[in-house]
């Protein structure tokens, strides 16, 4: 076995940006046949590492070999010469054409006929288990299915090492399945497979060999089959880390939020929340599972304001006083009422942040208004800033940088620290925790129990079911936009939560 | 395979951040390209010497002290339109209708100055007509604005086809409006009277116009960056689903920046009528509404950038007018020399976002 030579090795590669050292004398093999994982934290240089290697960037120093020959990648299409593929996070596909004719784009070397190239590409599809109508417009596709174009368009390129970035930070659990049994096949048919990633349970799931990356280096390479959920983050993070999440015991529960029959439409007319009623208490986090796209982004944006409601109510109960409507009021209005309410939204970067704009201009966004004045005060939004980078640990050259080039970790931690900042009655979190690492969550997960502790009454959007099972002391179950059912989180199981997800009520009643 | 295994001879990467005094240098060092290149072209195109001809552009805007009042007046006009464009551009909404925005601007205060005149007292008429002028460019903005956040039209075509509309509208009233009779233009409003012509300081006939350019620039400077308005103009800019996020109303800002930015073209408008010009032509905007764009965006809608940009392009236009007549070369000429200059000032950003790197050899 260990004679056998490389599909690529990587040798002593160094990266440098600037000040900025990604990548310090980082070598790896990869080979055929097999699925390596490469597992780091944010911002450990997995990326980097992989994109000299499709022809993104170019190594300061190092060396890579392609079945033993010292190889030049200077462009993603030297990387496809040598058979190497990747696929991005963020797709690169036109929207408006079909799959075929964006698997078939730029490629010169063949001739122009769709036909062929869509029967070529049921053939690639049928061989490895794809699901994919070559036919269809991207426009028209999910998530998963423009993924799959993307690695179709590799493969009929005929790469034979593909190198997949963070492949599944936006797949279902049930997308996910499916796709690991696609590289599954391609293992089997003797192609080197790359995966990067953060999420543990899918390296020891889906790979045979993991190499460890921290800060730029290389800290090790194990056997999946010889190593251990602890180990492997103990060697990520550099420490050893405590894998348990609190849950402590909810104090002075009282109703906070009430809602009733709920019932939401998207601007073409599609039913997103069908006769939702739930109350959310002050003192306990309610965790909302679901599969993707159950209604989870239309009822914490029905909640904030943000989406127009067809009928039902949505109520806010103050400690003293009587409750308040919030039907056909936006944000501005809530926060003339009084009501603090928080909302961490699923895209942190588009509509919870604004990119280009620095640490204290973006702790303004909530605040900006305060005052008589017609200039704003920064005075106060800076000192926030502040607070946030040193009680959260935000990793930043300093408060005047844009948070756009601050790591995803630090980008939410800003998010949800302006936040928590304003002290809020009623905080809703959407997906806070994806794409961020072991730390970055862990330190989010002590922030809604804090926030729980205070009485604040805390949503948690989730996808992960093991955290939520251990963060939440309610969990609310949507399927297909209606209520499938209110477990209690100390008491249930994955088993439970996830037939709940997939019909509702969990198949037996209705 | 050995001498592969290295990257190519020079490639091109992103900088890391770069100071602001480096930024500078690159600029200055770009400017001194730009003036070797047009003194080689000169040369070689017309066999002038071209330190005589830099002496001339140079002379064109200072030789005399009336030369340099028009250039000062020229510039103030210029910065005050590219002023306008600046709260507009950093929300994202391109709005090319400065010209007619201006234009519309000049109609109304002509109208003012042709059909009140006599009727009201004075200081009443030049209240009048520079409010008037205000109004209708600010008017003339907020059209294309209200459509764009009701309806989310394209901002660029339809500020562009409201400066046809708004020219064509001066066309018809000088016209109507047309003294002497058969001439085809106006002459000087009001000559005898002086009615609603902008009060003279001293005997500076330009000086109101550069003290308006001067305050505008330093309130539109604080606008934007210390304001309320300009921090939510921003964030429309950046993202308009933050914005609704935070409870920004996104039509209503769209319409409030535009209806300032339409505003100054208004009173840039009036300030050339009532202030400098006294009378008007199709031509009396002369294509600033659109240098304005350039002067904006060279400057990075920083107002206080755009004092030096405004400068430089209306000096070049200037300098480049008197190279032609002094030199008995046509106007094209000098349009070539200020486009090299331009060319090498915008070029430069390139060096800014980027550099080479060159391979090292191996050892």
């Amino acid at each position: 076995m260990e004679n056998r030579v490389a599909a690529v090795s990587m040798r002593g590669i160094t990266k440098t940006f600037g000040k900025t050292v990604a990548n310090k004398n980082v070598s790896i093999d990869i080979y055929r046949g097999e699925i390596l994982s490469l597992l780091g934290e944010n911002g450990s240089g997995k990326t980097t590492l992989m994109n000299m290697l499709s022809g993104i960037y170019l190594p300061d120093a190092g060396q890579i070999l392609v079945d033993g020959k010292e190889a030049a990648i200077r462009s993603p299409k030297d990387a496809l010469d040598l058979g190497i593929g990747m696929i991005h996070q963020h797709f690169k596909l036109v929207d408006v054409m079909t799959a075929t004719e964006n698997i078939v784009l730029g490629l010169k070397e063949e001739k122009y006929d769709l036909k062929e190239s869509s029967r070529k590409i049921r053939e690639i599809c049928d061989r490895y288990g794809f699901d994919l109508n070559p036919e269809q417009k991207i426009y028209d596709m999910t998530v998963s299915q423009k993924q799959t174009v993307e690695i179709v368009k590799v493969l009929y390129r005929k790469a034979d090492i593909l190198i997949l970035d963070e492949p599944t930070a936006v797949l279902t659990p049930q997308e996910t399945e499916r796709l690991f049994d696609v590289l599954r096949n391609m293992r089997k048919d003797n192609k080197a497979v790359v995966i990067i990633t953060h999420k543990l349970n899918e390296v020891l799931e889906i790979s045979d060999q993991v190499d460890i990356l921290r800060s730029g280096e290389f800290i090790g390479s194990l056997k999946t089959s010889e190593t251990n959920v602890q180990e492997m983050t103990d060697m990520m993070v550099g420490r050893a880390v405590e894998l348990n999440i609190d849950r402590p015991q909810p104090q002075n529960v009282e109703p906070r939020l009430v809602i009733s029959n709920l019932t939401v439409k998207s601007e073409d007319g599609i039913t997103k929340l069908d006769d939702v009623s739930f109350t959310a208490n002050a003192g306990e986090i309610l965790g909302i599972a679901g599969i993707s796209n159950s209604g989870q982004k239309e009822l914490l944006e029905a909640i904030a304001g943000l989406q127009p409601t067809e009928h039902g109510d949505i109520s806010y109960v103050p400690h003293d006083g009587p409750q308040e409507s919030l039907i056909g009021k936006d944000p501005l209005d809530i926060q003339r009422m009084g009501i603090s309410l928080s909302f961490v939204p699923e895209d942190r970067l588009g509509m919870g942040l604004v990119a280009n704009m620095d640490l204290t201009d973006n702790m303004m966004l909530r605040s900006f208004r305060k005052g008589r004045r017609r200039t704003v005060d920064r005075a106060t939004p800076r000192k926030v800033a502040q607070d946030v980078v040193d009680q959260l640990e935000v990793a930043t050259p300093g408060l005047t940088t844009p948070v756009r080039r601050l790591s995803g970790g630090n980008v939410q931690k800003v998010l949800v620290g302006r936040e928590i900042a304003s002290a809020p009655s009623v905080l809703l979190t959407a997906y806070a925790v994806r794409g961020l690492d072991i730390n970055s969550s862990y330190a989010i997960y002590d922030l809604m129990n804090k926030q729980k502790e205070r009485g604040v009454a805390v949503i948690y959007v989730g996808e992960d079911l093991d955290v939520l099972l251990q963060l939440a002391d309610r969990i609310l179950v949507l399927c297909g936009g209606k209520v499938s059912g209110i477990l209690d989180g100390r008491t249930t199981d994955k088993y439970e939560v996830g037939l709940l997800m997939t019909s509702l009520g969990g198949g037996e009643a209705k | 395979m050995k001498e592969s295994g290295k990257g190519p001879r020079v490639h091109i990467t992103k900088r890391p951040e770069i100071s602001k005094a480096q930024a500078f240098l690159i600029r200055a060092v770009a400017l001194v390209l730009a003036i070797v290149v047009c003194a080689v072209v000169t040369y070689l195109l017309t066999g002038d010497d071209p330190g005589s001809v830099f002496k001339t552009i140079w002379e064109g805007s200072f030789g005399s002290s009336r030369r340099t009042w028009v250039l000062l007046q020229n510039v103030s006009i210029l910065l005050i339109i590219s002023l306008a464009m600046a709260p507009a551009f950093r929300m994202r909404f391109w709005n090319i209708g400065g010209e007619g925005q201006v234009m519309i601007g000049v109609l109304a205060t002509a109208s003012c100055m042709i059909m009140l005149s006599g009727k009201v007292p004075e200081p009443a008429l030049i209240f009048i007509e520079i409010a008037a002028a205000v109004v209708a460019g600010a008017i003339w903005a907020a059209i294309p604005a209200f459509f764009k956040s009701r309806w989310n039209t394209n901002e660029t075509l339809f500020t562009l086809m409201m400066n046809y509309v708004a020219t064509q509208l001066v066309a018809y009233f000088i016209i109507i409006w047309e003294s002497p009779r058969g001439s085809g233009k106006i002459g000087i409003i009001n000559q005898s009277t002086q009615a609603g012509w902008l009060p003279q300081i001293g005997q500076y006939k330009y000086l109101l116009t550069v003290i308006v350019a001067a305050v505008l620039t330093v309130f539109i400077y604080i606008y934007m960056n210390y304001g309320k308005h300009g921090y939510e103009l921003a964030v429309v800019g950046e993202s308009e689903r933050t914005a609704k996020y935070v409870g920004i109303k996104v039509g209503r800002v769209i319409i409030r920046t535009m209806l300032l930015s339409g505003a100054i073209c208004g009173l840039a408008g009036a300030l050339m009528v009532a202030g400098t010009d006294h009378t008007m032509t199709t031509t009396l905007a002369g294509g600033r509404g659109f240098t304005a764009v350039m002067v904006a965006w060279m400057a990075k809608f920083n107002p206080l950038g755009m004092i030096f940009t405004s400068f430089l392009l209306a000096f070049l236009q200037k300098g480049a007018g008197e190279v032609a007549t002094q030199f008995g070369l046509n106007q094209s000429f000098s349009d070539i020399l200020s486009s090299i200059i331009i060319f090498f000032l915008i070029g430069c950003e390139f060096f800014i976002q980027y550099r080479f790197v060159f391979r090292k050899e191996a050892k």
